[in-house]
């Protein structure tokens, strides 16, 4: 079998592995949605000034919890579930096959991928079916798959560095959201920040800011033409090759806890 | 006969400790070959350097011809490793995982054989997560047995088993023993190395102190026959010709015998004679146990 072939057939795998296990499944895919669910049903149809007197807060949830679907997906997805991995031996294991160590590593990064695509195109939906949150036309579309490329390629690198940064299983959770909630918070994602005061500066230089305000801008009714936000795929982008030197140079198929 | 693994002079060090002092071990192809020790006598550094895990600081190593340092593919698709830890995809079913298995090999075993062969069949379709733990442990070694692997590493493949789960896993490795793979076994229980392996050598503090096929090793076939038994409060003295009893543990007498036939039909007769009843009577040979923990007795207590 061709190295091609087996990276599709262990993103098979992987896949299934995913949606049976009900954590993953739960927290990685449910979550995004109820909090669309919730958010829209307390907010939802309040004016938000920011976007101007016809805009709702829908118009801005709706981009806000696609970068939140793309940083639990790929960030808490792979950081929880490669360190799991890893402390298991199951990562250990795969070591001692035949298996190009890139294709797992590309398998778990690709189906986190696709669940981060699912979870935006299902959020965009409901968005649009029940808030009438619209893009501001196509001119704005590339700007938006633009970042959420460059989203998740940044978070999933930034998921495999962490890995490194957590000693054994029952710290991952402790870990893993205590570094991304607080950011979540000041970061545009759960709660629009306006004016600018020290959280705005602190937010500034971590990637979820970027990652919100670059999805965002493509539903923005003030964005003019295209509305790439070269800035803030520009910080992403840094944050993407450290994250990824890092991980080059600190992840571990072994387990961590044992020795 | 070839050779599948050949080491020599083999080091390694963590720091300030020496881990292995300089090994050197050479096992045929079709050969069982069990590595006995304590805990923390370099066993599992040993091994993990013939698996390509660890690297090494000093010596020549081959597997199969290959240098595991550099971490061929070739080598490894020749190769199945049954580690100690026992992680495997808990949401897939034991064939599934099987199956994902067999397709990073050139050349898998078939599905069936490997469920045959580590008697699994009624779990096939069940998730690794409901498996008991015996049942995960003959799922590892199906895992590495997924390759067809010409030799297989085993780490002590039936810690935690239960008497009859050990039987079965026994009977796994007999039956790829006599497949004619080579099997580099590692385990605390010497009645498993007695069970299965053609050849062990003892790993102490870092170096072979010996090797050999479980009868003879360390001199064991030629040692001598202990008698034990225990004598009732005022019993008569035993006769002279008996020679002094050597050793009395918690009351027993033991005398240890070069010439067994004699020395019991002296000690039989004097005890009819006497009308003696000599308590828990025991004629027993040295086991590798014995032999075992003499040759690591005091890195063994040491580690307790």
């Amino acid at each position: 079998m061709s190295d091609v072939a087996l990276a599709l057939r262990q993103v098979k795998y992987e896949n299934r592995s995913f949606w049976r296990n009900p954590a993953s499944a739960f927290f990685t895919f449910v979550f995004p949605i109820m909090f669309m669910v919730i958010f829209n049903l307390i907010f939802g149809s309040s004016k938000y000034s920011p976007f101007g007197s016809n805009a709702t807060v829908s118009q801005f949830y709706t981009p806000a919890l696609m970068a939140f679907s793309i940083i639990t997906a790929c960030y808490t997805n792979i950081a929880m579930g490669v360190v799991f991995a890893r402390e298991e031996g199951i990562l250990k294991r795969m070591r001692g096959t035949p298996l190009p160590p890139w294709v797992y590593l590309f398998a778990r990064i690709a189906v986190s991928v696709m669940v981060a695509v699912l979870l935006v195109v299902i959020i965009g939906v409901f968005g649009r079916v029940f808030y009438h949150v619209k893009l501001q036309g196509v001119r704005t579309l590339p700007e938006l798959v633009v970042a959420l490329v460059v989203g998740a390629a940044t978070f999933c690198a930034i998921g495999l560095a962490m890995t490194s940064f957590v000693p054994n299983v029952d710290a991952a959770p402790a870990v893993v959201n205590a570094t991304i909630f607080p950011l979540l918070f000041i970061s545009d994602v759960f709660i629009p920040i306006q004016g600018n005061g020290v959280l705005t500066h602190i937010a500034a230089v971590f990637p979820v800011k970027h990652l919100s305000n670059a999805i965002i801008a493509a539903y923005n009714p003030h964005t003019v033409g295209a509305g790439f936000k070269g800035n803030d795929l520009a910080i992403m982008g840094a944050w993407a090759v450290a994250a990824l030197i890092v991980a080059l140079r600190r992840f571990r198929w072994e387990p961590r806890a044992q020795s | 006969m070839t050779v599948a693994i050949d080491v020599k002079g083999l080091r390694k060090s963590y720091g300030a400790l020496e881990a292995v002092r300089g090994v050197d071990l050479q096992i045929e192809s079709g050969e069982v070959f069990a590595l006995l020790g304590p805990n923390g006598a370099g066993k599992t550094t040993t091994v993990e350097i013939l698996e390509g895990y660890r690297r090494r600081d000093a010596g020549d190593v081959s597997v199969l011809g290959f240098d595991p340092a550099r971490r061929e593919r070739a080598m490894k698709a020749r190769i199945g490793i049954v580690l100690q830890s026992t992680g495997v995809e808990q949401f897939l079913t034991v064939s599934e995982v099987i199956e994902m298995y067999r397709g990073y090999y050139p050349k898998p075993r078939p599905l069936d054989e490997i469920i045959d062969v580590v008697g699994l069949n009624e779990k096939r379709g069940e998730r690794v997560k409901k498996l008991s733990g015996g049942q995960q442990r003959r799922l590892d070694v199906a895992i590495g047995l997924a390759g067809d692997p010409e030799l297989l590493f085993l780490d002590e493949p039936t810690t935690g088993f239960d008497p009859a789960a050990r039987r079965r896993m026994w009977d796994a490795v007999k039956n790829l023993a006599s497949l004619g793979k080579t099997i580099f076994l590692t385990t605390h229980y010497m009645d498993e190395a007695q069970e299965l392996a053609n050849r062990v050598a003892v790993i102490s503090a870092g170096v072979i102190v010996a090797e050999g096929p479980p009868s003879t090793l360390a001199g064991r076939e030629a040692a001598q026959t202990i008698v034990r038994f225990r004598l009732p409060e005022r019993a008569p003295a035993l006769p002279r010709s008996l020679k002094v009893p050597t050793a009395a543990r918690d009351g027993l007498i033991e005398i240890e015998a070069a010439d067994p036939v004699t020395v019991l039909h002296e000690l039989t007769g004097w005890a009819l004679e006497k009308k003696v009843e000599l308590q828990q009577l025991e004629v027993s040979r040295p086991t590798l146990e014995d032999v075992y923990l003499k040759l690591t007795g005091d890195e063994a207590e040491a580690a307790e």
